[in-house]
């Protein structure tokens, strides 16, 4: 078998993490292929259940990214979001549920191309250090 | 705290007779020891049922969300507390209520109470100040009722209501220099390995039967996210994975709001610490937004607001 990959669910916000993904694949930057993307309208938008979800169903890593405080193209969304993102990550992490590496969070604007494939390796590289995932796995039903 | 008892009779008849109030909240005394249960009491007739004694942990607050009478409600520290939550939550108006204050000497838990009888069944329970006799069948013991007090009234420092119309008594003396987190800590001090057999072990007994979801008064939501099916959030089986998101959410879900009344604990039929999940978040809230539930009537629950520059270290 070769080498092991992790897969890494991004949720990213439409008006610009998702943009600068768009950006950088446009701009010929590379980063390895690790990231499933999933476009959400903001930040704001990520239910904890989702990150929850994507772990219980086997991801290695999750990565969510809005616009910078203060752009948030509905004003606010990205700042609520903070205190949630702060409180979840501290009892993902209180609860042994997700070991550090695994979760992380980025701010960056559709015109950051470069920050997004830089936070992308980042991203990938810390989850490959913290290994397949090994806690919080639903085990599936099995089908013949 | 027997002496209450007068007072909430004399306050029932007043509020129901005048028409101030179309309900009374309270207890009544259970059919068993230590078990007092919630009382609505509508008629006169009835209000000399109402009791009280170190066995009234229910959090009454759960009684008042999307409430169109006018209701008067015994409330102690914590009671009050999530009254003012549901204040700032629109549960229910300030005038449609009239608050029973009840400062608190804290509440008795009975579990280790029963754990201490090894197995006698107790009778009859009495209690005069500082003690609790117990009776049953050829036995008679003797409780300190401070020793037996509930794990989180031990820790309380918001004994006297922060919202009330009149005072069932004298306010009490609120506990100084209290550690409310030492169990945290420890926690956070395990690796990360510990701490996830630690949460695994915790909640292996879990029936889900959300007994401690019921006993909430926070949990009011007209669909709890346990019961959504599409999509379908959290499994419904008791695998694990399914018990744990059950938990975390649960946990989540009163981030900024859980006032640390115990009824959760309380509730759970096989006595699982569930306070272990939200207790983390109630010190996090505290350390990050400097925010205590139901302390304050004019301030936001913090995750209902944020300010412009909220510590985000975790974020790139
Ligand atoms: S938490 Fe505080 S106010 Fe509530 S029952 Fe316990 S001691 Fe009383
Ligand atoms: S009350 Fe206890 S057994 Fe029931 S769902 Fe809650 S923790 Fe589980």
């Amino acid at each position: 078998m070769s080498e092991w990959e992790p897969k890494i669910v991004a949720f990213l916000c439409n008006w610009c993490s998702y943009g600068a993904a768009d950006l950088a694949g446009v701009s010929r930057l590379q980063y390895p292929a690790n990231i499933r993307i999933i476009r959400v309208p903001c930040s704001g938008r990520v239910n904890p259940k989702f990150i929850l979800a994507a772990f219980r169903s086997g991801a290695d890593g999750v990565w969510v990214s809005g616009c910078h405080p203060g752009d948030c193209h509905y004003i606010e969304g990205n700042l609520y979001a903070r205190r949630k993102f702060a409180l979840l990550n501290s009892q993902l992490e209180y609860t042994g549920i997700v070991e550090p590496g695994r979760l992380h969070f980025s701010w960056i604007s559709s015109a950051e191309a470069t920050k997004f494939a830089e936070v992308a390796r980042g991203v990938i590289d810390a989850v490959k250090a913290a290994g397949p995932a090994r806690h919080f796995i639903k085990k599936q039903a099995e089908v013949a | 705290m027997r002496e209450y008892t007068e007072r909430i009779r004399e306050a029932a008849k007043r509020l129901l007779s005048e028409q101030r109030v179309d309900t009374v909240i309270g207890f009544r005394r259970g059919t068993v020891p230590f078990m007092n249960e919630p009382f609505l009491v509508k008629s006169v007739d009835q209000v000399d049922q109402l009791y009280w004694d170190s066995n009234c942990g229910i959090n009454l607050a759960n009684y008042l969300p999307k409430r169109t009478d006018r209701v008067a409600v015994v409330a102690k520290g914590c009671d009050s507390r999530n009254i003012v939550v549901h204040l700032l939550e629109n549960q229910i108006k300030r005038d449609q209520l009239y608050i029973l204050g009840a400062p608190c000497r804290g509440m008795v838990d009975k579990r280790r109470m029963m754990a201490d009888l090894k197995g006698k069944e107790p009778l009859h329970a009495e209690e005069n100040g500082k003690e609790i006799k117990v009776s049953g069948r050829g036995f008679q013991v003797t409780f300190d009722r401070q020793t037996y007090l509930q794990s989180n009234c031990a820790i309380c420092t918001h004994r006297n209501p922060v919202v009330y119309d009149e005072l069932l008594g004298d306010p009490v003396e609120e506990q100084q220099g209290v550690d409310r987190y030492p169990d945290v800590r420890r926690i956070e001090a395990m690796s990360v390995d510990e701490r996830w057999r630690y949460f695994q072990e915790l909640i292996a007994p879990c029936i889900r039967c959300y007994a401690c979801r019921n006993a909430c008064p926070l949990c009011y939501c007209p669909t709890c996210f346990v019961d959504e099916s599409r999509p379908q959030w959290v499994g419904k089986t008791i695998d694990p994975t399914d018990t744990l998101t059950f938990h975390f959410l649960r946990a989540y879900h009163v981030a900024g709001r859980c006032t640390d009344c115990g009824s959760c604990e309380r509730a759970c039929p096989v006595g699982i610490e569930v306070r272990k999940f939200t207790k983390k978040l109630e010190k996090e809230v505290k350390e990050l937004y400097g925010y205590e539930a139901g302390v304050t009537p004019d301030q936001r629950p913090p995750l209902d607001t944020f300010k412009p520059g909220d510590p985000e270290p975790f974020i790139k």
